[in-house]
């Protein structure tokens, strides 16, 4: 009896209320997608993270003939001096891990597969394209060593970290994971809001029901109990939206779209996503049973 | 069974004291009126008792317990002792006759087979045997002040307190409602009663309790409403 009690006073709830309950439905969905939505994007990150800097090299750009640096008044290269950088680029052992040289013939490969859809692919040329030698580091931290080692030799044009310019590139991506997080905070503080303002509402509707189950003598708890199911309803249902559209998401965007777009690089597996439904649902339902919870203790005291 | 030991009551923002100094001592199975004007300070007195609120000073002793040493979470075992009735019925719209009996079972816990059998009982010692399937709107108002009295007392408490439980109704009604408090109150519950009806105070003649301004200004067994009446 007890349970059936509930399942009707919850229902009559969430009914009498409907625009009420709808709206905590909506705004569980939307700030539980936007915080689903932000570990989402700290995992992709991660794991860019991880891939990159997993492939950074610190590149070696050797002077051409066509070469207008300062370091580079002497002219080209010459073979001699190749040799001695790759010998003692090979005589480093404990920072350099391996060594590619990489010919202008590779480097205008490369640079076509890189810009194969745009005109300038066409117009370029062996002869413009710089020889290198592509260094991966042990400890990819370790750059200062090489730079400090190449850098002033003459033959060398430059000694360039890839690290550095990933570095820019995850330092913006970091501030889109910050501004993510912070529209989530502001939307999940919304929520709550929202939440105990509905507790409110229904404390207040159900006040003359309330006051008799005082007045007989039920335990706070058969007071308060249906009324914070009817919140954790409201946010299971809302917290169930948000997990749907972020599959969604992941189905549409992420695998039929991004991944197919951006082949340089990975994306977030399933297994991203397995890992954040439980920690949107218990945040959802956590969230709202604490809000209404407090907001309880104070509209239906003893 | 309710022991008011120099009891005062102030309350937030209050120039004076809505109860000052009370002693008051009511027995099991007594039946008292408490009479005085409008702001006297007689529903302070019953708000004391079903300790909705707490004493400025002083002791309230309710069923054996002091009510200042009472945890919140015990109060609901508190409030099972003592039934309420009030000027307004707060019967339930939407329920029926029986439905609203039962519900005062139903939200601390009794079993369905016990609610059963004893809201039928219940409703035949309160005269509604017949209208259990009514609801509040489809019956008169002594009816509906029958149905709360009988949701006060389904639970068997030892106390019943009545609020003017007479006010909104015709004198005719009035005593048939007090019989029915006779009764229970026959039974051996305690029955405390705020009311301003002269009539049927120097009627029942019992216990009268009057408080004026906070101060209790009269205690007399077999009394009358009037001072020296």
């Amino acid at each position: 009896m007890r349970f059936s009690y509930l399942v009707k006073e919850v229902s009559t709830g969430l009914r009498r209320n409907l625009t009420l309950s709808l709206a905590v439905i909506i705004t569980v969905a939307v700030s539980l997608s936007l915080f689903g939505s932000a570990l989402l994007i700290n995992a992709q990150v991660n794991k860019m993270k991880d891939y990159w800097f997993d492939r950074v090299e610190v590149s070696i750009f050797l002077c051409g003939s066509i070469s207008d640096s300062p370091n580079c008044i002497d002219g080209a290269i010459s073979e001699e001096e190749k040799g001695q950088i790759r010998s003692d680029l090979q005589g480093m052992t404990d920072i350099v891990d391996t060594v590619f040289y990489e010919s202008k013939e590779q480097a205008l490969l490369r640079f076509k597969e890189q810009f194969k859809n745009s005109p300038i692919a066409d117009t370029a040329s062996a002869e413009q394209m710089p020889e290198s030698f592509r260094v991966k580091l042990i400890d990819p931290t370790k750059f200062a060593v090489i730079e400090g080692a190449f850098g002033l030799r003459p033959g060398i044009e430059q000694v360039v970290d890839q690290r550095q310019t990933l570095q820019k590139l995850f330092d913006a991506l970091g501030g889109l994971q910050k501004l993510a997080q912070a529209i989530a905070g502001v939307m999940i503080l919304v929520t709550i809001l929202l939440i105990s303002n509905t507790m409110r509402v229904a404390a207040y509707n159900r006040r003359r029901e309330t006051g008799i189950m005082r007045l007989v003598g039920a335990s706070n708890f058969t007071i308060q109990l249906p009324f914070l199911l009817e919140a954790a309803v409201a946010a299971a249902i809302g917290s169930a939206v948000a997990v749907g559209a972020l599959v969604a998401s992941k189905i549409f965007l992420i695998d039929q779209t991004l991944a197919k777009t951006f082949t340089f690089t990975t994306f977030i597996g399933w297994e991203a996503i397995y890992s954040v439904i439980p920690i949107m649902l218990g945040a959802g339902v956590g969230l709202a049973v604490l809000a209404a919870g407090t907001t309880l203790r104070k509209y239906l005291k003893v | 069974m309710i022991r008011f030991d120099h009891v005062s009551k102030l309350h937030k923002g209050a120039s004076r004291s809505a109860l000052e100094d009370v002693c008051v001592d009511i027995e099991r199975g007594e039946f008292v009126f408490l009479v005085g004007a409008s702001g006297s300070g007689k529903s302070t007195f019953l708000r004391l008792l079903l300790r909705e609120e707490r004493p400025t000073a002083g002791t309230v002793w309710v069923a054996g317990k002091d009510l200042n040493k009472l945890t919140n979470w015990k109060v609901p075992a508190l409030r099972r002792q003592i039934g309420c009735v009030f000027q307004d019925f707060r019967l339930l719209p939407n329920r029926t006759v029986a439905g609203n009996v039962a519900f005062a079972l139903e939200v601390i816990g009794t079993p369905r087979d016990e609610i059963k059998e004893v809201v039928p009982n219940v409703l035949e010692l309160v005269g509604l045997t017949g209208k259990e399937d009514s609801y509040p709107n489809e019956i008169s108002g002594g009816e509906q002040q029958r149905v709360a009295i009988a949701r006060a007392f389904v639970n068997r408490p030892s106390i019943l307190i009545a609020d003017e439980p007479t006010g909104n109704l015709d004198p005719e009604t009035s005593i048939g409602i007090m019989k029915l408090l006779d009764r229970i109150n026959k039974i051996g519950t305690t029955v405390v009663m705020a009311t301003h009806d002269v009539a049927i105070v120097d009627q029942m003649r019992k216990r009268v309790i009057e408080i004026d301004t906070g101060h209790v200004v009269r205690d007399q067994s077999r009394g009358v409403y009037g001072m020296g009446a």
